[in-house]
């Protein structure tokens, strides 16, 4: 209704007129004046378009989910082909905390509802595809989301409107004809075609999609198989036994997912084919350009493989085209195979759109994917978002916003791009004064699960007020927008900000990298910037780079060079909590950056303070100063006098000086050796 | 009223007293009259005076040095002060008019010795002059070879000699050597020349400069044996000089069986060094001849250690024959293979020469260690860590329970996190608190650990850590915002036992009300009883004052009374309706406070200024809320609990109207945290309790002891600490001049931060991948064992490299900040 006024303010009067007079007119179909209208359509119900949905409902947004099939998650159906999801279905983590159990379920979609957590459908550790359908179905009805079953979008469509919120409207027609009007359109249609490779010969393939799951129509058979993505090898494993032998064909060589931290690469849990090829079993790995080759039939119906180039030659009957071996008589594939099956992965459906949209640039890349910004909004068309696997393209081959641990989070930072932009709702934040930085921080890294999941794709952003004695926390930003902080949020950023974000080591992921090498993981405080394992980074900005900065950012690094950087070490148990190794350096950093004193005192020392000084720090401010001080206990404060605290203004330069009496050198730092970095060897332990 | 009067008057001039402590005590020069002076003297103590009568420009040059030089040489426990002699009063010390500059040297009252001001050129000639005549013992002066030997002879077998070389008396170096003599003048034989030919009869090549050897005399027992000598290498400043004494101290040679990574000496300590000579049970006693002749080359430089090969647990390379160690903690040890000895020295020496550039840079013995906690609350928490608390006493919630509980049971929450310092430190505090309530308490104590169950948390709208909230009768819970400390937070559980406000239903009750009968046991939780008296009808004003009732809940009791025969009540405290009456029960005191027409917030603050004392005792807990009211405190200080003779005093002061524009109050030195911070041996004789501050780098001391009736006051005006001699003067005279101004500096971070920025950009330039060398290299380490332990130091060593430069440059991010940070920590 809200939008109503708006849009009335701008219309011509006319316009508004009618709209007073047919209020309902955008809510309810009215056949008699045009197609009817959604604030939000959402294309697809797969797990995408569900999470988008349960977003919209929440913020009680007007919003259709349009489906083809007659439930959710259709793709799950009938794919993977061998049903065994790769997405880990962790039920236990030993720890209570629910963000932080999501870093390790990668099924869930996001709800405030805990019955909806996936491990409640299985408990498999790599769930069965059918509980998935399940959960999707479950999800769609716990939550009452708005879907239209049974409907195909045929065409989408745009037109024009100066009143639109976009400046045109997205005219979605169904298998029916019908027509229907749409201010912003969230396409989560997935990857749905098979990627096909044309070349002579590949008429003979079969296809991922259609091929016998049945290991017993394999039996004896010399199979090759094209493509080497879980698909395959998930087909390979699938035969691997009853088969005289699989080669498996690409242009590049194997990508494990533990080497290249990638989750759409080869995870070990199909990679059974890789072992018995290295322990000189029959089956084999070839890389060699799909397009060059060709397939042809020979007399017997057996496969053979020749090159492309020697098709060429003229020569149509079967049996006399050249093949490598003629003239190279150890050529590898020189053997007949009884059957080729293509597993080359997927692509998005285009077919659907008006060129209009300008949804794909024609690129060899963006045949894959449609064309978006870091926002995932369509590069060709303002208002058009793509959600789900089919917004990969903005972190492939890095982070996990193609999988629905990664996505669930990705829709999240769209809705709240949606609220802000047409419905003026700034993205939320908690603002807190500066004494509570460091215990903010250290909350999300330990436990936010989608600065973990989307690690440098989705980052957490501090906001400082003027003179830094406060800051507004906002959450899983999407981090190549940085420089568009402030008109995406709504927010603003004047006064310097940090920007916290997960990473990996630079050199440590790649296919030909190896992961387990001697002494690759670092213990020491000082070493933390050469971490290699998924680790917090913290990046301050002085100023809000712009566009430039970021797009222009050197490479292999995740944001714009900062104003300083810090690394928190890499840990083990991914719980960086310890007081000395993790805290300690980072409140060192903060402290820094803000040059201030960011440590926290008893109310005692505050009282000192209070008495012999005309500032006090920001612990005592925010807190003593409003009868908020921190008392302590009888035996606390006998440890502290033990140790000589508070020595905030016993200064460090003239504590060297005085050294000269005690042999130990600086009187006040006694300490035992408190927190020694353990010089660990991970893998020993 | 005479009495008390008087009683400020006397307490005044003695004031005056100990103005001149302060004044001494806060590095300026203190002016006296030849009387006073001599007054001041105390048995056994030095003291240096300057006599003058006019001020001429040369003397006022000379002033200002030694202006300078107060500080230091009270640092020496030597007083200085200005003597005048224009007053009436002469002295002998005052001279004839041609001959005013004249500088005396006391020891109580004994004239030591008399300067003439310009030997006394400046600050380091004042110090080193004062400390060469109080030291004439310990420092004997020479100027013959001769002098020497016959010095060196007699002490042999006895003690060690330090002896230097100054280019003139009242140079720095001198100070420095003087300043050494302070020190360790007891122990060693100091001697001291001025003449180059001496210097040049031992041996000394590069005569320009100052120079300090160490004879070692002790363990000659051979007297026709000449004793050893070493030479200070570094400049001479009293720093370097205390550094090579200590590392004289250390045994040249020591013996060790222990893994060469953990073996600690003074050497490390004091940044130098270790050299291990590695050893074997079959050339022990050769072995031993050549660490000994390395250790004396290398005495000053480095430490050295004999490693016994054959008893060492740690696997050590065959061949390395020598073992290396930096002294910067973490660095790693280097095995060498030197067949020459020269070769030792020569390692180290160019090895020592990068830090001792460093050290320049930095001025600081030893790098801050950044991975010392110096967050208070984060430490003792640290160190508490392994006590075990009853945390039975307290449920634990989690997201299951917490609805069900919070409704069943009236319960107070608190929300923590199991990681954070200040929920933890809390923690223990609430559990004390549970102790205390054990079985008495209708509020049930739970707690959430955020860190488990962070969405409860965020549904209960916590997101700061800790929190408190009550949860009461199903109503919307109530923050707690009192201090974070048992106290408090039981008189708010207790307070919020009966209802804000409480229905008051007869004149009796009202009256038990009113006395502290009604609610015995909450009096000594709330100094005051609130009640409120409205006539039936008046609707608004109740609702006013509930409301305002349950915004001070837990803070103070509040009633409400509004029968038919309110005009009783109101009519025997003289309140006209709608009323407020107060009742002070320590004072037994009821007052009314008329309210019509008042809000709620105006009620709130009518009783939160009630609450508020006028001559209170100004605490830990309550400071903040006297500091509220932004007027300047004024502070009597007293040992133990407060004379009631000041109380009455100031009371008067306050009846009169006189003490409007300031809150007085005082300050009990016994119970305050204020008396662990004093230095125990402050320059003030017998004077206690202190009370101090830091001011500059010397504390500066306030004294006032209630039985000699001495007293001070801070007032925290402009927060400007001003001292005057009464209350009454300081009206009269509007306080004057501030006596010192509290500092006003920021509080910057307490330590620097990784720069890791700079680390990867060295890195970048360098060593583009740092670690791809050691996994390609992998099988050429397998093959051989020892090959691989060298690569392996070798690639370590260059991060280590990198990070000790990037380490203390810190860059250029944060060189302003990194200025004005060291600046005021100097100034602290």
């Amino acid at each position: 209704m809200s939008l109503l006024a708006a849009a009335g303010l701008w219309g011509p009067p006319g316009l508004l007129l009618t709209f007073a007079l047919h209020p309902a007119l955008c809510l309810r179909p009215a056949p008699t004046s045009g197609p009817p209208h959604r604030d939000y359509c959402v294309l697809g119900a797969g797990p995408a378009g569900l999470q988008m949905a349960y977003f919209l409902q929440r913020a009680g947004r007007d919003y259709a989910v349009f489906e083809r099939a007659p439930r959710p998650g259709s793709f799950f159906t009938r794919y993977p082909r061998h049903r065994k999801l790769i997405s880990i279905n962790k039920r236990h983590t030993g720890k209570a905390n629910a963000e932080f159990n999501l870093r390790h379920d990668w099924n869930s979609l996001l709800s405030h509802d805990p019955r909806l957590l996936f491990r409640h459908y299985s408990s498999a550790y790599f769930p069965d595809a059918g509980d998935m359908v399940r959960y999707l179905d479950d999800f769609a009805d716990r939550l009452g989301l708005h879907v239209l079953y049974n409907t195909t979008i045929a065409h989408v469509t745009l037109n024009k409107d100066r009143q639109a919120w976009n400046g045109h409207y997205f005219i979605l027609t169904d298998q029916m004809g019908h027509a229907h009007r749409c201010s912003v359109l969230l396409v989560a249609t997935g990857l749905s075609v098979p990627n096909q490779v044309d070349f002579p010969g590949s008429e003979y393939t079969e296809g991922y999609e259609s091929v016998s799951v049945d290991p017993k129509d394999f039996e004896g058979q010399n199979v090759l198989i094209l493509g080497r993505g879980n698909s395959a090898f998930e087909t390979a494993e699938n035969i691997l036994g009853v088969t005289n032998f699989i080669h498996m064909l690409s242009r590049s060589r194997v990508r494990l997912s533990w080497a290249t931290h990638y989750v759409g690469d080869l995870r070990a849990i199909n990679n059974g084919l890789l072992d018995t090829y290295q322990l000189k079993s029959l089956d084999g790995l070839l890389e060699s350009d799909l397009t060059d080759l060709a397939i042809v039939k020979d007399r017997e119906g057996k496969f053979r493989v020749t090159l492309k180039f020697f098709l060429e030659e003229g020569n149509q009957s079967a049996d006399a085209i050249t093949l490598p071996q003629d003239d190279n008589d150890n050529f590898a594939m020189r053997v007949a195979y009884d059957r080729v099956i293509r597993c080359l992965g997927w692509n998005f459906d285009f077919s659907i759109f008006d060129k209009s949209l300008r949804l794909s640039s024609g690129g060899e890349f963006s045949k894959k994917y449609p064309l978006v910004k870091a926002s995932y909004e369509s590069k060709g068309s303002r208002g058009l978002f793509v959600l789900g696997t089919a917004s990969h393209s903005v972190d492939y081959r890095k982070s996990a916003g193609g999988f629905i641990h990664g996505f669930r989070y990705t829709a999240r930072a769209v809705h709240r791009l949606l609220e802000h932009r047409h419905h003026g709702v700034a993205w939320p934040s908690a603002e807190h004064p500066v004494s509570q930085l460091t215990s903010s921080i250290v909350r999300r890294i330990n436990e936010a699960s989608g600065l973990y999941q989307m690690f440098g794709v989705l980052a957490d952003v501090v906001l400082l007020k003027e003179n830094a004695t406060a800051f507004e926390y906002l959450e899983e930003l999407p981090v190549q927008m940085l420089a568009q902080l402030e008109t995406i949020t709504g927010r603003r950023a004047r006064h310097g900000l940090f920007v916290i974000n997960m990473e990996y080591g630079r050199n440590f992921s790649g296919p030909d990298k190896d992961v387990f090498f001697h002494d690759r993981s670092v213990g020491h405080t000082e070493d933390a910037w050469q971490s290699n394992f998924l680790h917090p980074v913290i990046y301050y900005y002085r100023h809000l780079p712009t566009e430039q900065e970021v797009r222009f950012r050197p490479a292999d690094w995740a944001l714009p060079r900062p104003t300083a950087i810090h690394h928190i070490v890499e840990d083990f148990l991914t719980d960086w909590t310890a007081p000395v190794g993790h805290i300690l350096p980072l409140r060192r950093f903060l402290e820094n950056c803000l040059d201030t004193d960011l440590r926290s005192f008893y109310a005692e020392s505050c009282f000192l303070f209070a008495l012999t000084h005309q500032k006090l720090p920001p612990f005592c401010q925010q807190g003593y100063l409003r009868t908020q001080g921190l008392v302590g206990t009888e035996s606390l404060r006998r440890h502290r006098e033990e140790r000589r605290f508070p020595q905030g203004y016993a200064t460090v330069g003239r504590r060297r000086e005085d050294g000269a009496q005690g042999p130990e050198g600086g009187p006040l730092a006694p300490g035992p050796p408190l927190l020694q970095p353990h010089d660990s060897n991970k893998e020993e332990l | 009223m005479m009495s008390s009067s008087f009683n400020i008057y006397r307490v005044g001039i003695s004031f005056v007293m100990m103005c001149i402590f302060y004044k001494s005590a806060v590095d300026s020069l203190s002016e006296l009259s030849p009387q006073k002076y001599f007054s001041t003297l105390q048995p056994g103590k030095a003291s240096l005076a300057y006599f003058c009568q006019a001020d001429s420009p040369r003397t006022s040059i000379f002033l200002e040095e030694l202006n300078e030089a107060v500080k230091p040489l009270q640092d020496f426990g030597i007083s200085v002060a200005k003597v005048n002699c224009v007053k009436e009063e002469t002295s002998r010390y005052c001279g004839k008019e041609k001959d005013l500059m004249k500088v005396y040297l006391f020891r109580g009252n004994i004239l030591l010795r008399e300067f003439p001001t310009d030997t006394l050129f400046d600050v380091n000639a004042i110090i080193a002059h004062v400390l060469f005549a109080l030291l004439f013992n310990e420092v004997k002066y020479i100027t013959t070879l001769e002098d020497l030997q016959n010095i060196e002879n007699s002490l042999k077998g006895k003690a060690n000699i330090a002896f230097s070389y100054v280019r003139a008396i009242g140079t720095p170096e001198h100070r420095a050597v003087m300043e050494a003599a302070f020190v360790y003048g007891t122990t060693y034989q100091f001697v001291l020349t001025t003449e180059i030919a001496l210097l040049e009869s031992i041996g000394t090549e590069a005569i320009e400069n100052a120079h300090f050897y160490f004879f070692h005399c002790k363990q000659v027992l051979d007297l026709t044996q000449q004793c050893r000598r070493t030479l200070m290498e570094q400049p001479l400043a009293t720093l370097n000089i205390h550094r090579f004494i200590k590392t004289m101290e250390a045994p040249l040679l020591t013996e060790v069986a222990e893994d060469p990574q953990q073996v600690s000496t003074v050497h490390l300590q004091l940044g130098l060094p270790l050299v291990f000579i590695v050893s074997q049970q079959a050339t022990h006693e050769a072995d031993r001849r050549t660490a000994e002749w390395v250790a004396w080359r290398l005495l000053g430089k480095a430490g050295v250690l004999l490693l016994l090969r054959d008893s060492l647990e740690v696997d050590i390379p065959q061949h390395a024959n020598v073992v290396f160690r930096r002294a910067e903690e973490g660095a790693p040890v280097e095995f060498l293979v030197l067949h020459d000895t020269e070769l030792i020295i020569s390692h180290v020496e160019g090895n020592t020469h990068i830090e001792e550039m460093q050290e320049d840079e930095d001025e600081d013995v030893q790098s801050p260690d950044m991975d010392i906690q110096d967050d208070e609350v984060a430490e003792t928490v640290y160190r508490h860590r392994k006590t075990q608390l009853p945390l039975e006493l307290t449920v634990e919630l989690t997201e299951e329970t917490f609805n069900a509980t919070v409704v069943a049971s009236d319960s107070i929450v608190l929300f923590y996190a199991g990681w954070q310092a200040v929920s933890m430190a809390f923690l223990q505090s609430y559990i004390d608190l549970a102790i205390k309530l054990k079985g008495t308490s209708t509020m049930l104590l739970t707690r959430v650990n955020c860190a488990d169950w962070s969405d409860l948390c965020t549904k209960q709208n916590v997101t700061e850590f800790p929190v408190v909230k009550m949860y009461k009768e199903g109503k919307h819970p109530v923050s707690y915002a009192g201090m974070l400390g048992t106290e408090d937070l039981l008189k708010f559980i207790l307070l919020n036992r009966i209802s804000c406000p409480v229905n008051i239903t007869s004149v009796q009750e009202a009256e038990e009300y009113l006395s502290g009968e009604l609610y015995k046991d909450l009096i000594p939780y709330s100094s005051v009883s609130v009640l409120g008296l409205f006539s039936p009808n008046m609707t608004t004003a109740k609702e006013d004052f509930t409301k305002a009732g349950n915004y001070l809940r837990g803070c103070v009791i509040t009633g409400i009374y509004s029968e038919e025969d309110v005009l009783i009540l109101s009519n025997k405290y003289g309140a006209t309706l709608p009323a407020l009456l107060l009742a002070r029960h320590k004072e037994g005191k009821v007052e009314s406070v008329p309210f019509a027409n008042s809000h709620v917030q105006d009620i709130v603050q009518i009783v939160t200024n009630a609450l508020l004392e006028t001559f209170p005792e100004i605490t830990v807990e309550n400071l903040p809320v006297y500091l509220r009211l932004q007027k300047p405190l004024l502070i009597l200080f007293s040992d133990g609990s407060i004379n009631p003779q000041y109380t009455k005093a100031i009371l008067t002061l306050v009846k009169e109207k006189h003490l409007d524009s300031l809150t007085p109050c005082w300050l009990n030195l016994k119970h305050s945290p204020v008396q662990w911070t004093c230095p125990s041996n402050m320059p003030l004789a017998g004077a206690y309790p202190k009370w101090c501050h830091k001011h500059g780098s010397v504390p500066a001391a306030v004294t006032g002891t209630s039985t000699t009736s001495k007293w001070s006051s801070w007032s925290w005006k402009e927060k400007k600490i001003t001292t005057n001699t009464s209350p009454n003067a300081a009206l009269a005279v509007g306080w004057g001049k501030p006596v010192a101004i509290l500092p006003a500096q920021e509080w910057k971070p307490p330590l620097p931060a990784y720069d890791f920025l700079s680390m990867m950009d060295a890195a970048a330039s360098q060593h583009p991948t740092r670690k791809e060398p050691e996994c390609t290299k992998e099988t050429n380490m397998q093959k051989n064992d020892k090959k691989q332990h060298e690569e392996k130091s070798t690639i370590r060593k260059e991060p280590v490299e990198t990070l000790r430069i990037k380490h203390w440059n810190r860059s250029n991010w944060f060189k302003e900040g990194d200025k004005s940070f060291r600046h005021d920590n100097k100034e602290l």
